[in-house]
């Protein structure tokens, strides 16, 4: 019955009653790519939770292991167990005491007292799931870590904050005040989203050196405060909320300040949310000016914290993935959330 | 107190003059209303009495102040608007009490303030729903209430009935008479209904294309229309118009010559007397008679029905050459395409001049 | 009771200004007080986005090492004609500025091969994904999640299986071909660096084609089903003359970005091995921040001479807007 119903739907594609080549190659096509798409991330995230010995294994097995030891009486530390997979011995598990060129010296360890020698090659590793949870437990511990974690945090969620404010009140009056000269501050800040912020990076340096702001999270966060796409987004969304609302304000006594803050902001929820959304994944992503304006180790973001890992000559991997899985959570976690808000917000607006 | 004077207010937008030097008054505790067909200047008039609009010229005087520079906010009115703009993320009881924060009020007044509006409204257990789970009635209540609160001088209306069905709008009407009643305060009121200005005025200001056509009490306007256009806009169904040229002057009034018709007598008397002049005579379909009149030799014609609407308690009967509407009591027998005679009582008769202003009426 | 304390500290700190706006309320008449609420955004803007651009200009024509204008020794157009300096454009080891050059015909190979590619690909998984697919929001979901994630996550990723003993050797050793140093050949690491960068963007211009498809009315497509048309030809004659404008939008945001591709680059391979993935920004970053010697000047007059192709871009894109704005007519 039920299954009956799976297949009825399989095959429904496209109002036809049968699935033709291209049906086929859609699918093919889409379970290739969450195969590029999203294994990577997933091996990045199946590889953070290997202990270092597990890392360097070549080739890499899929899932987190480490090789089970056994103590055998008669040997002071537990020997690694092997597997003999050919010669007289074949089948059995034999544990390892020395290995000397290409033959081992093994041991059962149900018979301890009598030594084997095998062939490298004719035997392999025995070896069980184990998770290396002590790569994240460790982070906060080692280089400072935390402090990474809290100048991004600090940095995304201050940054975000006084977008969503200094934003919110340009758009305001944007579309709900006429003033002389409103047009030419509208078509500049619209002009502004055509400035790639790469353009003015050394003068940009040289304007936060001279305001104190390098080396301080602040030189990160008040440059892009003043967003253009968060402005023109707030704008179109204020724009329709009607003016009668402003107006019986205003006759219930309220100032400008408060109709803009108990009124419109409330009312606008909905594109400040967008725009908080779109606020988070920027601050928490961003990469070129952080690394231009911050240059102490103690100032850095997340993002920072892990390209200068990975150039150290003796890089710990086991860390440094661990580290990036920590990185990517938090903007996961959002976009598992919030999927519709985020691909509506891009197909309507055109903006990332 | 509560009283409103509007001396010579002009309001321009730009070159284009939409209200052309308006003056009227409005004693304390009056319910007036402001009508008229849209895009007569009656909106912008109570946007300019609030504050939400900047007076180009002339004075609006609120008591014994002159407000054209006061701030909407400390006119100490209180508007409802069309659409309610009622704050959609904000209860009921928020939506009220809004203003009252605004002002500084302490809490315990401002508690006590809603519920007695809430009470006079029958909102008690509305007071935590949000305005869109309300339906149509109780948002428009919910607006009044918002007004009621502040305890204003002055309470200004704009079209507060339009989003409302037929039923709800008799039954609202019904209500705001009895807030008049029972508040005493002065309320001004636009609408483009004449039937809501005709039921719940105490005035009622004409106004069409910017400019006060007439001011007075309903069935002043209804019996004595200073203009063409009043007696067409007054009273439902409109007024019957007849156009046609003076005749004679025949002692107790003007003889008018209807095209195809025949003459009709009046009691007007012409201002300036020159026979030949075009004039419109104007009888309210309720004051045609069906059948000649047996007394009077004067002023019976005849038509052919082209329309019957029946309607039970009275009909009103259409009929082509001359287009005439009649109002009949109870029920006609008669139908279309038949020749029917009418009288058009002497009393009845308006008559406009070329301008459209009524000529004066000699006594009977 | 949190979001109540929430909402109380809310309303106390925005009750600040309350007192300062309500003045000033009472002098600005007429909306005037649209300005201070514009004021702080129009600050930043002017700070560092406005002041930039002119000072861009200054530090282009002076030389040196200083940060500070007033200590910059004012040499004209010496840093545009030193960038310039060529005997043979086509070769940059022959230009005063190789590493300029390696840039420029870098950034022009990079920005061929990837806008192409991802134009090609996004348009195929849009098309593909406006199918009747079960389970199109997970499989829209997948494609556009790089896109969200921070370009020095992507290089890390990718850097991972791209290693010595990566996954991807792994993968080669059981297909039984050789190992390859991926991101120290220059031909792989280049082809990488285009790889990479469209596996992070791709799921963005994704989306937007996947909502130009669906703006096209499905009565279009039902009449072409009445009139018999194959679907070649539907695809020829409805599909893409209808998406065109989006695909010109897709096409020059694509551009726009390219030109400025640096983050992900400058993780995976650090510009290298050499110069073989060296592109523009990362000049301007290794001139300006990253050398012993920061020449600011430098930087700032290859930054302008970027601005230039941007601009001209820009412009593209606006045509491009208008036509879809016609086209939406």
């Amino acid at each position: 019955m039920r299954v009956g119903k799976i297949a009825r739907t399989l095959t429904a594609t496209r109002g036809r009653n049968h699935w033709d080549w291209t049906d086929w190659a859609s699918y093919l096509y889409l379970c290739l790519g969450v195969l590029v798409m999203f294994g990577p991330v997933l091996w990045l995230g199946l590889s953070s939770l290997k202990s270092p010995t597990g890392l360097i294994e070549f080739p890499p097995s899929l899932l987190p292991t480490e090789p089970i030891r056994v103590a055998v009486p008669g040997y002071p530390a537990p020997l690694p167990l092997y597997r003999v997979t050919k010669g007289e011995h074949a089948g059995q598990t034999l544990a390892e005491i020395r290995r000397i060129g290409l033959q081992a010296t093994m041991v059962d360890p149900v018979v301890p007292g009598t030594t084997i020698r095998v062939p490298v090659e004719d035997r392999a590793k025995v070896t069980r799931v184990h998770v290396a949870w002590d790569n994240y437990t460790d982070l906060l511990g080692k280089f400072a870590f935390g402090r990474y974690l809290w100048n991004s945090v600090f940095i995304t969620v201050v940054a975000t904050i006084i977008t969503l404010l200094v934003n919110s009140m340009a758009a305001f009056a944007l579309s709900k005040y006429h003033f002389p000269g409103r047009e030419p501050i509208f078509l500049m800040m619209l002009a502004t989203l055509m400035i790639p912020p790469t353009i003015i990076l050394v003068p940009n340096y040289l304007i936060a050196a001279t305001l104190g702001l390098t080396d301080n999270p602040w030189g990160v966060i008040w440059p892009a405060v003043a967003t253009p796409t968060g402005v023109f987004l707030l704008r179109q969304y204020m724009l329709t909320l009607p003016d009668d609302l402003l107006e019986a304000a205003r006759m219930d006594n309220a100032s400008e300040w408060r109709i803009y803050w108990r009124i419109v902001l409330p009312l606008s929820a909905p594109a400040l949310a967008v725009l908080a959304i779109f606020s988070v994944m920027w601050r928490w992503n961003e990469f070129l000016w952080p690394m231009v304006v911050l240059s102490r180790g103690e100032s850095f973001t997340l993002p920072l914290a892990l390209n200068s890992f990975q150039g150290e000559l003796t890089t710990q991997w086991n860390y440094l993935l661990a580290m990036t899985i920590v990185t990517l959570i938090p903007v996961t976690v959002i976009f598992a959330l919030l999927q519709r808000y985020i691909t509506q917000g891009i197909a309507s607006a055109g903006v990332k | 107190m509560g009283s409103l004077s509007l001396r010579s207010v002009v309001k321009r937008f730009g070159d284009v003059v939409v209200i052309h030097g308006v003056s009227f008054d409005v004693a304390d505790g009056e319910f007036v209303v402001f009508v008229g067909p849209s895009g007569c200047g009656k909106s912008t008039l109570l946007r300019m009495v609030c504050g939400l609009e900047t007076v180009s010229d002339g004075e609006v005087w609120i008591d014994d102040q002159m407000v054209n520079t006061v701030p909407a906010a400390r006119r100490g009115l209180a508007l409802v608007f069309q659409s309610y703009a009622l704050y959609p993320h904000m209860t009921v009881y928020q939506n009220m009490a809004f203003g009252l924060e605004n002002l500084g009020m302490p809490k315990p007044e401002i508690v006590t303030r809603v519920a007695e509006a809430a009470r006079m409204l029958k909102l008690e257990t509305y007071l935590r729903r949000k305005p869109t789970a309300l339906s149509g009635g109780q948002r428009q209540r919910v607006a009044i209430g918002r007004a009621i609160v502040r305890e204003p001088r002055i309470f200004l209306f704009d079209e507060p009935l339009s989003n409302l069905d037929a039923e709800l709008r008799v039954g609202m009407r019904a209500e705001l008479s009895e807030l008049h009643r029972r508040l005493k305060t002065t309320m001004i009121y636009v609408t483009h209904d004449q039937v809501e200005a005709m039921t719940m005025a105490d005035k009622i200001v004409v106004l069409r294309d910017g400019r006060v056509e007439q001011v007075g009490p309903p069935l002043e306007l209804y019996n004595h229309p200073c203009n063409r256009f009043v007696a067409g806009f007054i009273g439902s169904p409109r007024m019957n118009f007849l156009e046609g040229r003076i005749m004679v002057d025949g002692g107790t009034g003007i003889s008018v010559e209807i095209p195809g018709l025949g003459m009709v007598r009046t009691l007007a008397t012409p201002r300036t007397g020159d026979p030949g002049d075009s004039v419109t005579i104007g009888i309210r379909p309720e004051h045609v008679r069906t059948g000649h009149s047996a007394g009077v030799a004067v002023n019976n014609l005849s038509g052919v029905v082209a329309h019957v609407e029946q309607l039970g308690g009275l009909s009103y009967v259409r009929l082509d050459k001359p287009d005439v509407t009649l109002q009949v009591p109870g029920q006609t027998p008669l139908a279309f395409g038949e020749a029917t005679a009418i009288h058009l009582p002497i009393e009845d008769i308006h008559v406009f001049d070329a301008a459209g202003l009524t000529l004066p009426r000699r006594p009977l | 009771m949190t979001g109540r304390l929430a909402a109380a500290l809310f309303g106390a700190i925005m009750n600040i200004p309350e007192r300062p706006m309500r003045w000033a309320q009472n002098r600005l008449r007429d909306g005037r007080l649209g300005w201070l609420f514009v004021a702080p955004n129009l600050a930043v803007f002017a700070i560092f986005t406005f002041l930039p651009i002119l000072i861009d200009f200054y530090y282009a024509g002076t030389g040196g090492t200083a940060l500070l204008p007033s200590e910059r020794p004012w040499i004209g157009g010496e840093n545009f004609a030193s960038l310039l300096d060529c005997q043979n454009y086509l070769d940059p080891n022959s230009c005063a500025r190789d590493q300029f050059w390696h840039g420029v015909w870098n950034t022009l190979g990079f920005v061929t091969l990837q806008v192409s590619l991802m134009l090609l690909f996004s348009l195929l998984t849009a098309l593909v994904l406006n199918r009747e697919i079960i389970g199109r929001s997970f499989f829209r979901a997948v494609f556009f999640y790089p896109v969200l994630l921070s370009p020095v996550v992507v290089a890390l990723i990718w850097k991972w299986i791209l290693q010595r003993d990566g996954l991807l050797n792994a993968g080669m050793l059981g297909l039984g071909a050789d190992p390859v140093n991926w991101l120290l050949d220059a031909r792989w690491a280049f082809g990488w660096t285009v790889f990479v960068s469209i596996w992070a963007h791709m799921g963005f211009y994704t989306l937007i084609l996947l909502a130009g498809l669906q703006a096209i009315p499905a009565d279009i497509y039902e009449a072409a089903a009445m009139d018999a048309a194959p679907a070649g030809r539907v695809f020829r004659r409805i599909t893409l003359p209808l998406l065109m404008p989006s695909l010109v939008v897709v096409l020059v945001l694509g551009l726009i970005r390219a030109v400025q591709i640096f983050d992900e680059v400058y993780v995976l391979t650090g510009g290298g091995p050499g110069t073989a993935t060296t592109y523009l920004v990362q000049f301007i970053y290794n001139t300006g921040f990253a050398s012993q010697v920061r020449q600011y000047g430098l930087a700032a007059a290859a930054s302008l001479l970027l601005a230039g192709v941007l601009l001209i871009l820009t412009l593209v894109q606006l045509r491009g807007m208008r036509a879809k704005g016609d086209a939406r007519g």
